[in-house]
C-alpha cells in the first residue's frame, strides 16, 4: 500500500458530562456550534485543509448521531480511496472485548488501523475545541526539531493556568515537565491536547504502557510523563490564534457568541480555510416583515418573525411573532412560540418554548445566582412557564412527569 | 424494481432566448433562483423525489456553469452505478454540427441512449419552469389512464409571454381534443408546463416521424400532428408552478416566494429541493441591519436596510444602504450609502458606495454578471 506520511487520530469518545442535557444523547463532538456546524467540523476541516486525508475517529459514548453525521466523510472531502475518514468504535477481539480504558488505550486498540497506513507520524486530536490550525506546519516543526513528540501549547493568563495541563519548557522549547492542573503553575503554556508523535516512539510507549497494570492509559497522565522520564525529545509548538475549549455550558455559549464579537479573531468566512459541515437540506432563511434582526447569525431553513439580537439561530429554527431573543443560541429545529422571551440561554435541538414563556434573564436584571439557562434537546416548555437562569431542563423529565 | 419504470430527459436550454439578460453566460437550467438554487434543482429534485434516478441532461450551448453546478450529481444523490446522471451534449455526426434546433433533433441525436435504455417510460422536462410537483403521482396516472402521452398543465389565465406555449382543449375524460401552439388567450385556459410522459419506444418512433416531416418541436411535430390519432391526456398541476419565460416572469416568480404560503408550497419537507452546497458561514446581520420580508441565502453580510428582497449566497450590503424590491445574486457586493430599488443584479456585481439605481416593478434594472457600477 502507498505510504501515508501522517495519520490523524481524533479522540471523540468523551461524554462531555459538563454539558449536561446537551450531551445526554449525543457525544460532545456532535454538539452544534455556530449556526450550522458541529464541534467535530473544526478538527475534520483543519485536517483536510492541512492536507491530512487519513483520519480515524475514535468513538465510544453515544456514537449514533456522530457516526451518522460523519457518514462517508464526503462533506469534508474525506471520502477517499486509500484513506479518508474511518469511525473506530471499540470492538470485540479474539481474546478480549474492552471499552477504551483511556485516551492512550483507545489508540493502542487501533494499532492495526494505523499500521495499515505505515505512517511516519501520528497526529492526536480531540473533538472538544473550536480553532483553525494548520497541522502541516506543526508536523514540519516536529520534523525540523527531530522530536519524539511535539505538543501544541497556548499561552493562557497566569491566573487561569491552574485550570489546564501545563507544559514547563526550557527556552529552546524542549519540555522538562508536565503538570496537570497545577496549584502553583510554573508556566502559562497550556496543552491544547494536540500531539504529533513519531509513530515508532508512540508505538513503543503505548505498548509498554499496556503492560503496566497501574496505568490509567491516558496521554496526559501516563504517556507524556513516561516519555519525559526516558528523556525523549519533546518540544512545544506555540499556537497564537483563537482556540476555545467548549467543555462547559458557559464556554460553549461564549465560544458561540464570540462569532458576533468583531474583536474576536475567528473568521469562518475565510475562503482559503473553510470550515465544512454536514449537508443541511433546507430552503434559504426567511425574515418576515415583523422581524428585527441585529448583530446575529442566521442560517438556512430559519424563519424569523420576532426580534433577535446578539444571538445565533441554527438551521431550521423558527422564531414566531412578538418574541424577544437576546444573547442566546437557538439550536437546530427549535421553535420559539409567540410572545416568548429567551435571554442568555441555550435552547437545544428541536426544543419548543411555548407562548409567552420566559427562558433565562440577563445577569444585570437577575437577583439570584446567575448562569446561562438551558433547555435540553426535544424539551417542551409549556405556555407561560418560566425557566430561571442557570436552570437546565431535560426532555425526559417532562415526559416522565406526564406519565 | 420501482426505479426501472421511467427515465427522464431534461432540456437545459429551453427558453434561453427569452431570458437573454441572464442566459448570456449560462443555460436556462443554471439560472439562479430563490436565494440558493439554480432552476434545474427543481427538476432534478422533483425527479429524485419521485424515485426516478436515471436522468439525461441535454444541453445545447453555454453549459459550463451547468456542468460546474451539477458535478457528479451528488447533491441529488445521482452519483450512481445504476442509472444516475448522464450529460448528453451536442455530438457531431458527419456534416451535422450536432447543435439541435429543437427537442425533436435533440432526441434524434441521443437515440442510442434511449434505445439502450430499458425503462418503459420517459419523462421530458423543459428547464424553464420552477415547480415542486409529485411526478410519481403523474406517472402513475399516466400508466393507469393508458394514455400515449400525458402533458402537465395548469389551469388559469396564461401569462402573456411570447413563448411557444401550448394550450390544451380538453374533453371531460381529460383527453385533449386539440393542441394549440403559441396562441394568444386573454382568458382562462389549460396551458402546458413543458413536462411530458411518453412510452420510450413510442417517443423514438414519433420523433423519427416528426423529424422526417421537418418538424423540430414536440408541440407541433408530435402533439399537434397526432392530436386526433393518439391518446394525449392532460394532468393538472395545482401546486405553485411558474414558467420563467422572460425577465418579468423571472422577477415575479422570485418575488412570489415572499408570500409564506407559496414559499412553503415550493419548499415543503415531503419533497425537499436539493442543491449544491457552498459551505458558506451563516449570514451575519450587523448592528445597523434592518431586514424585513426577505429571503436570504447563507454567507451574506448585511449592514444596511433590506426590504422585499431575494439575496443569494455571499451578498454584502453596506452601511446606510437601502435596498428594496430587488433580486441580488451570489457574491454581489453593494457598498455603503446606496439606494437601490427594483434591481436584479446577476452574480459578482459591484455597486460602488453611493450608487442610486431604480427600475420599476414590471421592469427591473438588470445588471449583468460581473458588472461594476
Amino acid at each position: 500500500m502507498k505510504k501515508t506520511e501522517c495519520v490523524a487520530m481524533l479522540l471523540a469518545g468523551g461524554q462531555g458530562s459538563r454539558l449536561g442535557v446537551l450531551t445526554q444523547n449525543i457525544a460532545k463532538p456532535a454538539v452544534p456550534y455556530g449556526g450550522k456546524y458541529r464541534i467535530i467540523d473544526f478538527p475534520l476541516s483543519n485536517c483536510i485543509n492541512s492536507g491530512i486525508t487519513t483520519v480515524g475517529v475514535l468513538t465510544q459514548y453515544q456514537p449514533l448521531e456522530l457516526n451518522d453525521y460523519i457518514g462517508s466523510g464526503k462533506p469534508w472531502d474525506l471520502d477517499r480511496t486509500g484513506g479518508g475518514v474511518h469511525v473506530l468504535p471499540p470492538y470485540q477481539k479474539q481474546k478480549s472485548a474492552d471499552w477504551y480504558k483511556g485516551t492512550a488505550n483507545a489508540i493502542y486498540q487501533n494499532f492495526p488501523f494505523i499500521e495499515r497506513y505505515n505512517p511516519e507520524y501520528v497526529l492526536i486530536l480531540s473533538g472538544d475545541h473550536i480553532y483553525k490550525m494548520d497541522y502541516s506546519q506543526m508536523i514540519d516543526y516536529h520534523k525540523e526539531q527531530n522530536a519524539a513528540c511535539t505538543i501544541a501549547v497556548l499561552e493562557v493568563p497566569m491566573e487561569e493556568a491552574s485550570r489546564f495541563g501545563i507544559m514547563n519548557a526550557n527556552p529552546d522549547g524542549t519540555i522538562y515537565e508536565f503538570e496537570e492542573k497545577p496549584k502553583n503553575p510554573k508556566s502559562n503554556l497550556a496543552s491544547m491536547g494536540i500531539y504529533v508523535f513519531s509513530w515508532d516512539k508512540l508505538k513503543a510507549y503505548l505498548t509498554a504502557d499496556e503492560q503496566n497494570e497501574q496505568s490509567s492509559n491516558d496521554f496526559g497522565k501516563d504517556i507524556i510523563p513516561a516519555m519525559l522520564q526516558k528523556q525523549e525529545k519533546m518540544v512545544v509548538y506555540h499556537f497564537t490564534d483563537y482556540w476555545k475549549d467548549v467543555g462547559t455550558i458557559d464556554s460553549l455559549w461564549e465560544a458561540n457568541l464570540d462569532l458576533l464579537n468583531p474583536k474576536v479573531e475567528l473568521d469562518l468566512s475565510d475562503k482559503k480555510w473553510r470550515i465544512y459541515s454536514g449537508t443541511n437540506i433546507a430552503p434559504p432563511q426567511y425574515i418576515a416583515p415583523s422581524a428585527k434582526v441585529q448583530n446575529s447569525l442566521v442560517t438556512d431553513g430559519c424563519e424569523v418573525y420576532g426580534e433577535l439580537e446578539f444571538s445565533i439561530l441554527f438551521e431550521n429554527a423558527k422564531i414566531e411573532e412578538g418574541t424577544e431573543i437576546l444573547d442566546s443560541l437557538i439550536m437546530p429545529g427549535a421553535t420559539i412560540k409567540k410572545g416568548a422571551k429567551v435571554k442568555y440561554a441555550i435552547v437545544g435541538e428541536n426544543a419548543v418554548v411555548g407562548e409567552n414563556a420566559t427562558v433565562g434573564e440577563s445577569p444585570e436584571e437577575y437577583g439570584g445566582e446567575w448562569g446561562v439557562a438551558v433547555v435540553g434537546p426535544n424539551a417542551v416548555i409549556e405556555s407561560g412557564e418560566t425557566v430561571a437562569p442557570k436552570d437546565m431542563i431535560c426532555a425526559q423529565k417532562k415526559r416522565g412527569a406526564a406519565i | 424494481m420501482r426505479s426501472d419504470r421511467a427515465l427522464a430527459l431534461v432540456f437545459a436550454n429551453t427558453g434561453d432566448a427569452l431570458l437573454t439578460e441572464l442566459t448570456a453566460f449560462r443555460s436556462m437550467a443554471s439560472v439562479p433562483f430563490g436565494g440558493r438554487y439554480r432552476v434545474i434543482d427543481f427538476h432534478l429534485s422533483n425527479l429524485v423525489n419521485a424515485g426516478i434516478d436515471k436522468i439525461g441532461i441535454i444541453p445545447r450551448s453555454n453549459y459550463r456553469s451547468l456542468m460546474d453546478h451539477i458535478g457528479s450529481g451528488k447533491p441529488w444523490d445521482l452519483d450512481r452505478k445504476q442509472g444516475g446522471l448522464c450529460f448528453l451534449p451536442p455530438f457531431i455526426i458527419g456534416s451535422d454540427s450536432g447543435v439541435y434546433k429543437g427537442h425533436i433533433d435533440a432526441i434524434r441525436n441521443i437515440c442510442t441512449f434511449l434505445e439502450k435504455s430499458h425503462e418503459e417510460y420517459v419523462i421530458l422536462c423543459d428547464a424553464d419552469t420552477v415547480l415542486n410537483i409529485d411526478l410519481d403521482k403523474m406517472l402513475k396516472t399516466h400508466i393507469k389512464s393508458g394514455a400515449d402521452i400525458t402533458v402537465a398543465y395548469k389551469h388559469g389565465v396564461m401569462p402573456d409571454y411570447p413563448a411557444g406555449h401550448i394550450v390544451l382543449k380538453l374533453s371531460e375524460d381529460g383527453s385533449a381534443r386539440e393542441v394549440l401552439v403559441s396562441t394568444k388567450t386573454g382568458c382562462e385556459c389549460d396551458y402546458g408546463l413543458g413536462i411530458y410522459i411518453f412510452r420510450r419506444k413510442e417517443l423514438l418512433d414519433l420523433s423519427l416521424k416528426a423529424s422526417e416531416r421537418g418538424y423540430s418541436s414536440i408541440s407541433r411535430g408530435i402533439l399537434q400532428q397526432n392530436a386526433e390519432t393518439l391518446r394525449i391526456f392532460g394532468y393538472e398541476i395545482t401546486d405553485f408552478a411558474c414558467a420563467i419565460d422572460g425577465m418579468r416572469a423571472y422577477t415575479d416568480a422570485n418575488m412570489a416566494l415572499l408570500k409564506p404560503e407559496i414559499f412553503h408550497e415550493l419548499f415543503n419537507s415531503e419533497r425537499p429541493i436539493y442543491t449544491k452546497t457552498r459551505d458558506d458561514m451563516p449570514t451575519r446581520y450587523g448592528l445597523s441591519s434592518d431586514v424585513k420580508n426577505s429571503i436570504v441565502g447563507d454567507g451574506c453580510i448585511i449592514e444596511g436596510t433590506v426590504e422585499n428582497c431575494i439575496l443569494f449566497r455571499g451578498v454584502h450590503v453596506g452601511k446606510n444602504t437601502v435596498l428594496k424590491d430587488s433580486i441580488i445574486m451570489q457574491d454581489t457586493e453593494i457598498g455603503d450609502d446606496c439606494e437601490i430599488q427594483y434591481v436584479t443584479a446577476d452574480k459578482d456585481v459591484r455597486l460602488q458606495s453611493g450608487t442610486k439605481l431604480r427600475g420599476s416593478e414590471g421592469c427591473h434594472f438588470v445588471i449583468k454578471k460581473g458588472g461594476i457600477i
